[in-house]
């Protein structure tokens, strides 16, 4: 609790300070590195059309002692109550500065940036995560830690695989994977409510059961007969006309399958239904105080069980994201996105919207990554994949805002 | 289910003092006269039948066998096929399940404790002794990280932690063991110890992170072991590739071998795969067995993880012990990754040269009630369904996944005694499941 919140070494000037210096290195070095070329951030899917276009060079330098600005705003403390706008100004600044190190540096007549694709990239990659986070809200929110995300979405998966290519109906399959997260969420719940087991490790001792189980299946019955059980039909993919033709977001937004939609809609609806409904007051109280909800009537387990199935038909539906768009079924593939959802739910602070931006950031790290590949950065990958992680851990130690569970979240209800 | 893990009554020892104490005492609801007439064997059958660790360990054990069994059954189209018409030949169905399930478990028995075959040609002369001994030899070579790993968890649970993290501090041995395996040029002996050490303290500081992170920010322990384990495996697939790292020979994600001075040598030579962990692995146990009982630290603590608020009072210092507990079970879950680099399994480092060690080592803490022999034989159990597991796949065809499978469910059920008690109508005797309740929340 020292370094985290008040103090003369409050969190507004440890970010503060951290900014400043960040921004002066990057200003220094990726101003040194970069090459005095046009760097152009084109609005649509290639390289042609209209763009924002700087030299690498000044681009570099320029966002660079932008991020420092805010740095030292922050750190005077004066402008304490713009936190979160400085911050994530200053942040923004740092990763345009390094863009532009990074794409003056690439090959011959690739130093462009494509933000319609980016964004594309970018939601397609956050799409599991929201449907993985959403499904943390609505356990967590009633007061049930939900550390078997990744086992959901695995067993969605491969539900919406082998039922999908069973039934030869990508919404049959949608309709099974969403009932295999709902599995695993149904043991999550009999045995957290039920038989009063640590929450935590039962999710990770279910994580493993998704992995075993799948795995199994997958060797005895999808490896042995490809064609009969993992070959499953595929969503088409919907755009919604003219606004699909909007720059930049028209082709991430207004075109792409069900799962785009859904993603989208459940956002909205789960975040109006827990601030604007019964249901979501019932909910949000059963997760910070079940015994006083209980005495003003409310069904505390009875709601728990609920919300916890109901996450589970939401992360299922997420995993047969996997299969029933791309790819067919492979062993373990969901490979730890589970827990990068989890990290979104806890970035996001607990709520739908918040998941959703959380869930975005992630996916750009991740798009990015697939970007610095193809123009041959000499950023490792590695470490853009820990990026997710790394703002996790310094969210809940306190450097990018009070990050607080529901207050029952994880405690068994137990009437005396 | 808030039980305090020394409540519970463990494995033998823990059965004869409960005994004394009935037997003192006397059940509540019974005629105190009672007593005289119970034969010693209907006393003895009734405290076996009761909720002790060990009756519920093994009834779990069954219940995820014939889970098992029933997984083994469905994914045979052959036999599923044959249950469609049950009804007019029940035999055949029946047949074929029960064939394929004791083919499948008949091999999980042979390749984990001894294959009677080469028993007889070694009784004919066939065969030398060591072949006879191969299975025991892998089960105890897959035996010996989850010990360390194992043991990594139930520290940290005993202070009232939760190290998830054991994956990610066991990565970060694995790291630190291997680069000074083959980075280091020492004699023979001291090297081995040095990257021994560098394991324990590559995982130490991974454990620390998480530690300090709680003491001095209250970010819970949960939440910041997850996320580093991601950062360690990116970190490892990173640094694998790395000009010094990588093998010069090979463009694929592997590391230089550990040099031969570093590696723990072979007890009884080849085949037998066993090495010089398992002693280590042994010698920790007991180590950990005096300080969390003889110890001011283990003491400490405990005090902690019992109740913190105590032990504050008591003039302990809560936050320094939860950065001790989580360095201690970093370096401890760091060794079993430095084991399992410089040991039998592998030499040198690649993505998945960690497998799966730190998350089974939560299961095998949870199924050892968090007490160090306990985890020591729950890591026995994992490490003889692993060998197992090869070779039921090797040779019955069915996937390894079904050991996982079996390993989790195990673990379900232990977790859940009252499901247990409920199922097989057991005598209430203590808590009998694992130990839960110590991370509530978040």
């Amino acid at each position: 609790m020292v370094i985290a919140v008040g103090g003369r070494w409050g969190r507004e000037r440890i970010v503060g300070a951290t900014l400043l210096v960040v921004g002066l290195l990057a200003a220094w070095r990726f101003g040194a590195w970069a090459a005095a070329v046009p760097v152009r951030f084109t609005l649509g899917e290639d390289g042609s059309g209209p763009a924002l276009s700087v030299p690498g060079d000044v681009g570099a330098v320029v966002f660079g002692a932008l991020a420092a600005v805010a740095g030292a705003a922050l750190l005077a403390g004066r402008w304490r109550r713009w936190f979160a706008l400085l911050a994530g100004a200053g942040a923004f600044a740092v990763v345009v500065s390094l863009l532009c190190w990074q794409i003056s540096n690439a090959p011959q007549g690739q130093s462009f940036m494509p933000l319609a694709n980016t964004a594309r990239g970018t939601f397609l990659l956050a799409l599991p995560l929201v449907f993985g986070a959403l499904a943390g809200v609505l356990c967590e929110r009633s007061g049930v830690v939900n550390v078997a995300i990744e086992g959901q979405l695995l067993m969605g998966a491969f539900g919406g695989a082998l039922f999908g290519t069973l039934t030869g109906s990508p919404w049959l399959g949608l309709a099974a994977g969403a009932g295999c997260g709902a599995l695993v969420s149904a043991l999550l719940a009999v045995f957290a409510i039920r038989y009063l087991v640590d929450q935590v490790v039962l999710g990770i001792v279910l994580n493993l059961l998704a992995i075993g189980l799948t795995g199994f299946l997958y060797e005895s019955l999808m490896q042995r007969n490809q064609a009969a059980y993992n070959e499953p039909p595929k969503f088409a993919e919907w755009t919604l006309g003219p606004l699909a033709e909007l720059p930049v977001v028209g082709p991430s937004l207004f075109s792409g399958t069900i799962f785009l939609y859904l993603a989208i809609a459940l956002v909205v609806i789960l975040q109006l239904a827990l601030f604007r409904t019964r249901w979501g007051l019932r909910t949000r109280a059963v997760g910070e105080h079940p015994t006083a909800a209980d005495t003003l009537g409310v069904r505390v387990r009875w709601l728990r069980y609920r919300n916890v199935l109901l996450a589970g038909l939401v992360a299922g539906a997420g995993g047969a994201s996997y299969t029933l768009v791309s790819y067919s079924f492979t062993k373990n593939m969901i490979g730890g996105k589970g827990f990068i959802a989890l990290a979104a739910l806890i970035f996001g602070r607990w709520s739908p919207t918040g998941a959703l931006l959380a869930a975005l950031f992630f996916g750009f790290a991740d798009q990015l990554q697939t970007y610095l590949g193809a123009i041959d950065s000499g950023i490792p990958s590695e470490f853009l994949q820990m990026l997710p992680y790394l703002a996790t851990i310094l969210a809940v130690a306190g450097l990018a805002g009070k990050v607080r569970a529901p207050a029952a979240d994880g405690k068994p209800y137990v009437t005396a | 289910m808030s039980a305090s893990p020394d409540k519970s009554p463990s494995s033998a020892a823990g059965l004869a003092a409960h005994e004394r104490v009935e037997a003192a005492t006397g059940p509540p609801d019974r005629d105190p006269g009672r007593h005289a007439d119970q034969t010693f064997a209907r006393r003895f059958l009734e405290h076996v039948w009761s909720t002790n660790p060990v009756t519920v360990t093994a009834l779990a054990v069954l219940l995820a066998a014939l889970i098992g069994a029933v997984l083994i059954v469905v994914s045979d189209p052959a036999t599923v096929a044959a249950f469609g018409y049950f009804l007019d030949r029940p035999g055949d169905a029946l047949g074929r399940s029960a064939a394929l399930v004791g083919e499948a478990y008949g091999n999980l028995l042979k390749g984990a404790l001894v294959d009677p075959a080469t028993l007889d040609r070694w009784l004919s002369g066939d065969a030398d002794w060591r072949q006879v001994l191969y299975p025991i030899s892998e089960t105890l070579t897959y035996t010996t990280p989850l010990v360390f790993t194992g043991l990594a968890v139930a520290v940290a649970f005993r202070a009232g932690l939760f190290n998830i993290g054991a994956q990610g501090q066991a990565t970060m041995g694995v790291i630190a063991a291997a680069l000074a395996g083959f980075w280091l040029p020492l004699p023979v002996g001291l090297h081995l110890l040095v990257a021994v050490l560098a394991g324990a303290a590559g995982g130490a500081v991974w454990g620390f992170l998480p530690g300090i992170l709680k003491a001095r920010a209250g970010a819970h322990e949960v939440i910041t072991t997850i996320m580093l384990n991601y950062v360690a495996f990116s970190f490892l697939t990173w640094i694998v590739h790395q000009p010094g790292v990588q093998d010069p020979g090979r463009t694929d994600f592997i590391s230089r071998p550990v040099d031969a001075s570093a590696q723990l040598p072979r007890l009884f030579g080849e085949p037998l795969r066993v090495d010089a962990g398992v002693v280590l692995a042994v010698a920790v146990t007991a180590g950990v067995a005096w300080l969390l009982s003889r110890s001011t630290v283990g003491f400490e603590l405990r005090a902690v993880g019992a109740n913190p608020d105590a032990a504050r009072a008591a003039g302990i210092s809560v936050a320094g012990t939860f950065v001790l507990a989580m360095t201690l079970s970093g370096a401890l879950a760091g060794l079993g990754g430095g084991q399992a680099v410089l040991g039998a399994t592998a030499s040198a480092l690649t993505p998945s040269v960690v497998a799966q060690i730190g998350f089974d080592g939560i299961l095998v803490a949870l199924l050892g009630r968090v007490r160090p022999w306990g985890v020591a034989l729950a890591a026995l159990l994992f490490g003889a369904l692993r060998a197992g597991g090869n070779t039921m796949q090797s040779a019955a065809g069915v996937s390894l996944e079904l050991v996982t499978v079996l390993q989790a469910l195990i673990v379900v059920f232990i977790a859940a005694p009252a499901l247990v008690k409920a199922l097989f109508r057991l005598r209430a005797a203590g808590p009998g499941g694992a130990p839960t309740g110590l991370a509530k929340g978040w």
